[in-house]
C-alpha cells in the first residue's frame, strides 16, 4: 500500500564556481495522511532543500534535482519533481502547503492578513473578494486569532511572532491542503508558544486529516509531535524509525548524540549534557566514507579502517527501523553500556 | 475614520512647517543679495553716473530701506500686489517687479513656468516607463543577454552628460532629418492647441533628460527587483501557488518600486525648478534659462528671488507628496 507521499532517492545539488554541492542525496521517506514525519538536522543537512523540492520551490536554473517525489492522489500518483512546473505550481497551496521559520519576512509587508489570505482562497475557488475575505476570518478564528472582524484588515507588523505563525498556517491551510511542509516552524518564537502552535498544528491535523512533515532542529519538539522521525546529517539520512524507537533505541552514533545533547528530565544529575565535537561536514567534497566519520566517538572501534573508506548503507536493523551505520545494534549497545559505566 | 483624521492633521501640519521654511528661505535669500557685493542700482546707471543717481536708482528699486522692510514689502506684494514709483502696477499675488524688462514678475514666471512643466513632465514619463521597464527586464533576465545589452544603455545614459547627449540629438537627429525647422526650436505651443507642434517641441529636450534619469532607474529598478525576488515571502507567494506573471506584478514589483517613489518625486521637483543645460541647448525658455540670464546678464533682484523660491517650493512641497504617497503605499508608514 502506497502512503501519500513518497519521495524516493531524491538527490538535489547545486552547481556553484567552488563546486557542485550535493545539498541532499539519495532521499527517500514517505509520510502518509494523518501522520507527522519530522525531519531532524542541523543547519545545512539537506532538510529543507530535500521539501522545496518537493514544493517545487528550487530555481530550475540554478540547482539539479533527480529522483522521484510521488504524490499519491485519487486520480493517480503524480511525479511532483518530473511533473511540468504548471502542474506543481497548481498543487501548491492545494495538494501542498508550507510555512516558513520568520513569519515576519515570509508574510509581505504591504497587504493586509485578510488580503493574502483571500488571495490564496481565490486561486483556487471562484468568488469575489468579500467571500476571500470571509473564508479568511474563518481561517483566522480556526488558528485561534481573537477579534477576527478587526484583525483580518490588519498589516503582519501589527502581529506579534506567534500570531503571525498563527497567520501563516491560516494562509497554508486555507485550501485544505493534504500536505503541509512546515519548515522550522517554531524556531523563531517563543517556548511558550512553540507549544501553543505545535497543538495548533496537531489539532488541525486531526481535524482535516492531513500529512505533516515538521522540519526542525529541536528534538524536544520532535517528541512532542512526530510519529516518525528522519534524522540528517551531511545530506543524507542517517536513521529513519519511529518516534519510539528513535528516542529509546537509536542505532546511530550522530543521533546518540543529539539525544545526549539535549537536558532530559528523567536522567537529571547523573550526567552532563554533551556535545558533539567537530563541525558538519562541507557539502562540496564530501568525505568518501561516513560523513560522521570524523566526529564519530566509535569510528575507531569498527574493524578496518572501514568507516573512513566506504559510506555505510541505510540498512534495516529492526524491524522498519533503518539506520547508516557499519556497526551492529549488538556493538553499538555494547559500546553505549561501556560508555555508560565510564561515566560513573 | 481615525486614521483619516490624523492623515489630515498630519498634512496641515505639514503644510504649516513647509509655509514657515518657505518664510525662512525668502528672508535669506534677501540677506545673501544684501551681503553681495553688487549693487544693482550702480549697474542701472548709465556713464554719467552721478551719486543722486544712484541714489534715485535706489530708490527706484526699492532698495534704500533695510533688508527686513525689503523683504516685508515683498510678502506685502504676494497677497495685496504691488505699485512702483514709475507708476508701474503689479496685481496679486506680486512677485516684484522687473525693472529690466519692465514687467510683473508673475507674468514672466507664468510665461516660463508651462514651458518648464512640459519639459519636466514629458521626461519624468518618459524616464519612468523606461527606466522602469528595462530594469524589470534586466532583473528578470539577470545575466543573459538582455541584462548585459541594458547595463550597457546604463553606462551611455549615466556617463553621457545632458550638454553632450542634447548636443548630438540636435545635430544628428533634429537638424539633419529636418524634423523640427531651427528656427522654430523652443517655439511654445499650447498642448491643448497644438500638440503635435507641442510634440515637436518638446519631444526631444524630454527624451534627452530622461535619458541620464532612466539609465539610473534602470538600475535602481534592477538590483531592487533582484533584491526584493529572493525575499521569504516572495518564496511564500510562490508557495501559495501564484503564477510567476503575479508574483512578479503584484508582490515583486510592489515591494521593489516603493522606494523609486521617494527619488522620482524629488528628481521631478528638482526639475520644475528648471533644466538649465537643456532649456539652453533646446532654446526653450524655461525657469532655468531665465534665471540664469537674470543672474548672469541682468542682475535682476525680484526675478532670480522668484524663480529661487520656487525652486525651493517645489522641493517642499514635493517632499510632502511623497510622505503622503508613501503612507498610502506603505502600512507600516501608516501606522507611525
Amino acid at each position: 500500500m502506497s502512503k501519500f507521499l513518497e519521495v524516493k532517492n531524491l538527490s538535489v545539488s547545486f552547481p556553484t564556481e567552488d563546486g557542485v554541492v550535493l545539498a541532499a542525496n539519495d532521499i527517500s521517506y514517505s509520510v502518509d495522511l494523518g501522520e507527522t514525519l519530522a525531519i531532524v538536522g542541523e543547519s545545512g543537512s539537506g532538510k529543507s532543500v530535500t521539501n522545496l523540492a518537493v514544493m517545487g520551490l528550487h530555481n530550475p536554473q540554478r540547482t539539479q534535482i533527480t529522483g522521484q517525489a510521488f504524490i499519491n492522489l485519487e486520480s493517480g500518483p503524480v511525479d511532483v519533481i518530473s511533473a511540468p512546473t504548471e502542474v506543481v505550481r497548481r498543487m501548491r497551496g492545494k495538494t501542498m502547503s508550507m510555512i516558513f521559520q520568520d513569519p515576519m519576512s515570509a508574510l509581505h509587508p504591504y497587504y493586509s492578513v485578510g488580503d493574502q489570505i483571500a488571495e490564496a482562497w481565490g486561486l483556487y475557488n471562484s468568488g469575489s473578494k468579500r467571500d476571500g475575505f470571509a473564508r479568511a476570518k474563518e481561517m483566522l478564528d480556526l488558528v485561534g486569532i481573537p477579534d477576527v472582524d478587526k484583525r483580518v484588515n490588519e498589516f503582519p507588523h501589527q502581529f506579534s511572532g506567534g500570531m503571525r505563525q498563527r497567520v501563516m498556517i491560516a494562509m497554508a491551510l486555507v485550501n485544505n491542503p493534504s500536505l503541509l511542509i512546515a519548515d522550522e516552524p517554531t524556531t523563531a518564537l517563543d517556548v511558550t508558544v512553540q507549544s501553543q502552535i505545535l497543538q495548533l498544528l496537531g489539532g488541525l491535523q486531526k481535524e482535516f486529516n492531513m500529512a505533516i512533515i515538521l522540519i526542525t532542529h529541536d528534538l524536544g519538539v520532535v517528541a512532542e509531535v512526530a510519529d516518525r522521525v528522519c534524522v540528517m546529517y551531511g545530506g543524507r539520512i542517517v536513521e529513519n524509525a519511529s518516534i519510539d524507537e528513535t528516542f529509546y533505541n537509536p542505532l546511530q552514533p550522530y543521533t546518540v548524540g543529539l539525544l545526549n545533547s539535549i537536558p532530559r528530565v528523567d536522567k537529571l544529575g547523573s550526567h552532563r549534557l554533551s556535545a558533539i565535537p567537530g563541525q558538519p561536514p562541507s557539502l562540496i567534497n564530501l568525505p568518501r566514507g561516513c560523513a560522521f566519520e570524523p566526529r564519530c566517538q566509535f569510528a575507531s572501534s569498527v574493524a578496518g579502517n572501514l568507516c573512513k573508506t566506504t559510506n555505510p548503507n541505510l540498512d534495516e536493523k529492526s524491524t522498519d527501523h533503518f539506520a547508516r551505520c557499519h556497526l551492529s545494534t549488538t556493538q553499538l549497545h555494547q559500546l553505549l553500556a561501556k560508555n555508560e559505566s565510564g561515566a560513573k | 475614520m481615525k486614521g483619516c483624521d490624523r492623515l489630515l492633521k498630519y498634512i496641515s501640519r505639514r503644510l504649516l512647517y513647509t509655509l514657515v521654511l518657505m518664510l525662512i528661505v525668502s528672508i535669506a535669500i534677501y540677506f545673501i543679495f544684501d551681503w553681495l557685493p553688487i549693487d544693482p542700482a550702480r549697474l542701472n546707471c548709465t556713464k554719467q553716473c552721478t551719486p543722486d543717481i544712484i541714489e534715485a536708482n535706489r530708490h527706484r528699486l526699492g532698495l534704500d530701506v533695510s533688508v527686513m522692510e525689503q523683504w516685508w514689502r515683498f510678502i506685502q506684494g504676494l497677497f495685496h500686489g504691488r505699485v512702483y514709483t514709475q507708476g508701474a502696477e503689479c496685481p496679486a499675488p506680486s512677485f516684484g517687479y522687473s525693472f529690466n524688462r519692465h514687467e510683473c514678475v508673475t507674468g514672466i514666471l507664468a510665461e516660463a513656468f508651462p514651458i518648464t512643466l512640459s519639459l519636466a513632465l514629458g521626461a519624468f514619463i518618459m524616464w519612468l516607463s523606461l527606466g522602469i521597464s528595462l530594469g524589470v527586464i534586466a532583473a528578470k533576465n539577470k545575466g543573459k543577454f538582455l541584462d548585459k545589452a541594458s547595463s550597457v544603455f546604463v553606462l551611455v545614459g549615466t556617463s553621457l552628460p545632458t550638454f553632450i547627449s542634447g548636443i548630438l540629438i540636435v545635430l544628428f537627429v533634429v537638424l539633419k532629418f529636418n524634423i523640427v525647422n531651427p528656427l522654430e526650436l523652443g517655439d511654445w505651443h499650447n498642448p491643448f492647441i497644438d500638440p503635435v507642434g507641442w510634440l515637436k517641441t518638446f519631444f526631444f529636450p524630454c527624451a534627452t533628460l530622461a535619458l541620464a534619469y532612466a539609465a539610473t532607474y534602470t538600475r535602481f529598478t534592477r538590483s531592487n527587483v533582484i533584491e526584493t525576488s529572493s525575499e521569504d515571502f516572495i518564496r511564500t507567494a510562490r508557495a501559495k501557488g501564484l503564477s510567476e506573471k503575479v508574483i512578479l506584478r503584484k508582490h515583486t514589483l510592489r515591494a521593489a518600486l516603493a522606494p523609486i517613489v521617494t527619488i522620482a518625486g524629488l528628481d521631478f521637483a528638482g526639475l520644475l525648478g528648471g533644466a538649465i543645460i537643456t532649456e539652453g541647448i533646446f532654446g526653450l525658455s524655461g525657469l532655468g534659462r531665465l534665471s540664469v540670464k537674470a543672474v548672469t546678464e541682468t542682475y535682476d533682484l525680484p526675478i532670480i528671488l522668484s524663480t529661487t523660491l520656487l525652486a525651493s517650493a517645489f522641493v517642499v512641497v514635493m517632499n510632502l507628496i511623497v510622505d503622503i504617497a508613501y503612507a498610502f503605499i506603505d502600512p507600516r508608514v501608516r501606522q507611525s
